[in-house]
């Protein structure tokens, strides 16, 4: 636990050490305010929800959260410090759970400074506040399983491009899997099962249920998994990827 | 303190390490050798724990780095190949990670980073960024923050490797300060390395370990072992190599243009044959003009090349460069 703390620690620094830390602040302030109020229409729904702002995180995420995570191994494996980590005594699921929190903890930052925006529907009218903090929570996790997913990636190569571009397009084959135009390549020909596990998969699917301040356990229940899962990944990777 | 057991590493076709046995004990020093891509690294990542063996396995302290590898990280000071830290760091903040993760916190975390920096002389550089800094300052960095937690046992990978001469010296000094209370293990490509610093040294060539002695042994199975060199004026140099090789004991002469008008002559003896009295008396019997007597002790890179270049493991190339 003290050596989860200690990498924790470190590597949540790490993120403020760079510019990196504030540029991707800015600009995932600026694209979700962008997206709440022109593609939202926040303004002339004519209603103090945030739903607008919610509704579009999947999409922001998408490409916003692999840059966070795509450094986690990929630069450890490239600047050779993951032998200095991985020699010093830590086990690989702590230094695994340590960074993967600290990215966690680094994107919940950057959503928790969206507060301008609950404090405006506030201001306009009145919200149920309730459904507000159900769709941050979801949103906070939805950023977890993107993160999660990240970062098995970034495992795998020691190049961070790489790492953000694959990662990227893992995060939108979960996104996407329960749109139609997933579904319909699927129900022509496979068996109703697949179509189900394949639907059942969207990410989308599920954060939507949560934004309308549904709580489904189910849903818990899958982002959750999707993150213990890809984190279990992500330690056999790295201890895969170590002696190749 | 260092058991290696049969120790064996294979990357998918290549057979990395294969089958090194050897034991460590406190108040050595022993000098890693090899060719590149013979397996010294892969056998000291497999030590610290880092990667994991495919066949054997390691000891440290008593405790298999298999079955228990934290408790032998804990004992265990590493120094990985090129001395790697976190770039945006300082070098005071890494210190304290490593600190931390090791458990010294607080006071207790602040001195041991102290005694570390003093150690290995990071006293100036201490509050910037580890990217900025020289070669030699990124080795001690490293070297400070495997010497953190006074570990009993200490897995150096070419500690010296891009240092200058003084900083060589500085830190061969501190290994030789330590030597007596650790078990210590350094690989190294620098042959003058192995007088220096080592009490004993093994030789590796296609992963598997190929001699083993002290840099005396080492020296005594020379060709030059022995060997009597003197300085002379080129022009006598013709008649005392004849007059040299005709003494008992002496297997052949070698004769070296030193410019300037001076020539070397190497007598080498045969096997196991002390020549240097006789010698001593030809010069004094002849009269020549020396103005130079040595007796070599053996050349080790002489050793070196005739053990991995004759080991039937020995191959070019090999498993280097694995990370």
């Amino acid at each position: 636990m003290r050596e989860t703390a200690a990498v924790f620690k470190r590597e949540f620094a790490a993120y403020f050490a760079t510019p990196l830390a504030y540029v991707f602040i800015v600009i995932f302030l600026a694209l979700a305010g962008a997206m709440t109020f022109f593609l939202g229409n926040f303004f002339a729904r004519g209603q103090a929800d945030l739903e607008p702002f919610f509704a579009w995180h999947p999409w922001l995420y998408l490409f916003l959260v692999p840059a966070v995570a795509m450094r986690l191994w990929a630069e450890e494996r490239k600047t050779g410090t993951i032998e200095l980590l991985l020699t010093l005594p830590v086990s690989l699921a702590g230094a695994v759970l340590g960074k993967y929190l600290a990215a966690w903890a680094f994107a919940g930052v950057a959503l928790a400074l969206t507060f301008p925006l609950w404090i405006t529907v506030n201001a306009l009218g009145a919200p149920d506040n309730g459904a507000i903090l159900a769709g941050y929570a979801g949103s906070f996790v939805l950023a977890g399983a993107y993160l999660a997913i990240g970062a098995s990636v970034s495992a795998l190569t020691r190049n961070q491009v790489i790492a953000f571009v694959v990662a990227c397009a893992v995060c939108f084959a979960f996104t996407v899997s329960g749109t139609p135009v997933v579904l319909n390549f699927f129900s022509g020909w496979a068996p109703i099962l697949l179509v189900d596990t394949v639907a059942s998969f969207s990410l989308l699917t599920h954060f939507q249920a949560i934004t309308r301040g549904v709580i489904d356990l189910r849903d818990a229940v899958f982002l959750f998994s999707l993150i213990a899962l890809c984190l279990y990944a992500n330690v056999v990777i790295v201890e895969w990827k170590k002696g190749a | 303190m260092i058991e290696i057991d049969n120790l064996g590493k294979r990357f998918g076709a290549i057979q990395a390490v294969d089958g090194i046995t050897l034991k460590v004990a406190k108040g050595e020093v022993l000098g890693f050798l090899g060719p590149n891509g013979a397996g010294k690294s892969t056998t000291m990542k497999m030590v610290a724990g880092y990667l994991a063996p495919s066949a054997g396995t390691a000891r440290v302290c008593g405790f298999d780095v298999v079955e228990n590898p934290i408790a032998v990280k804990r004992r265990l000071g590493y120094l990985p190949e090129g001395a790697p830290a976190y770039p945006d760091m300082t070098p005071r903040g890494f210190l304290k990670f490593c600190a931390e993760l090791r458990g010294f916190t607080g006071a207790d975390g602040a001195q041991r980073i102290a005694r570390a920096a003093e150690l290995t002389q990071l006293g100036a550089v201490m509050q910037q960024p580890i990217d900025t800094l020289s070669k030699g300052f990124k080795r001690r960095v490293g070297l400070a923050q495997a010497l953190l937690h006074d570990p009993a046992v200490l897995i150096l990978d070419e500690p010296t490797d891009g240092l200058d001469p003084n900083q060589k010296h500085d830190v061969r000094s501190l290994i030789r300060a330590m030597a007596a209370e650790k078990a210590i293990v350094i690989s190294t490509h620098i042959l003058e390395e192995v007088d220096a610093v080592c009490s004993r040294a093994v030789v590796i060539a296609g992963g598997r370990l190929v001699a083993d002695g002290t840099p005396a042994e080492f020296e005594a199975r020379s060709r030059h072992h022995n060997a009597v060199s003197i300085v002379l004026p080129a022009g006598a140099a013709a008649v005392a190599a004849a007059a040299i090789r005709a003494i008992a004991g002496v297997e052949s002469v070698e004769q070296a243009d030193l410019g300037d008008g001076a020539a070397r002559l190497t007598a080498v003896p045969r096997k196991g044959r002390d020549i240097a009295a006789a010698l001593r008396q030809a010069v004094a019997d002849q009269g020549w003009d020396i103005a130079e007597f040595h007796i070599e002790r053996g050349r080790l890179d002489e050793v070196f090349r005739a053990i991995t270049q004759a080991s039937p493991g020995a191959r070019a190339g090999g498993a280097a460069g694995h990370a």
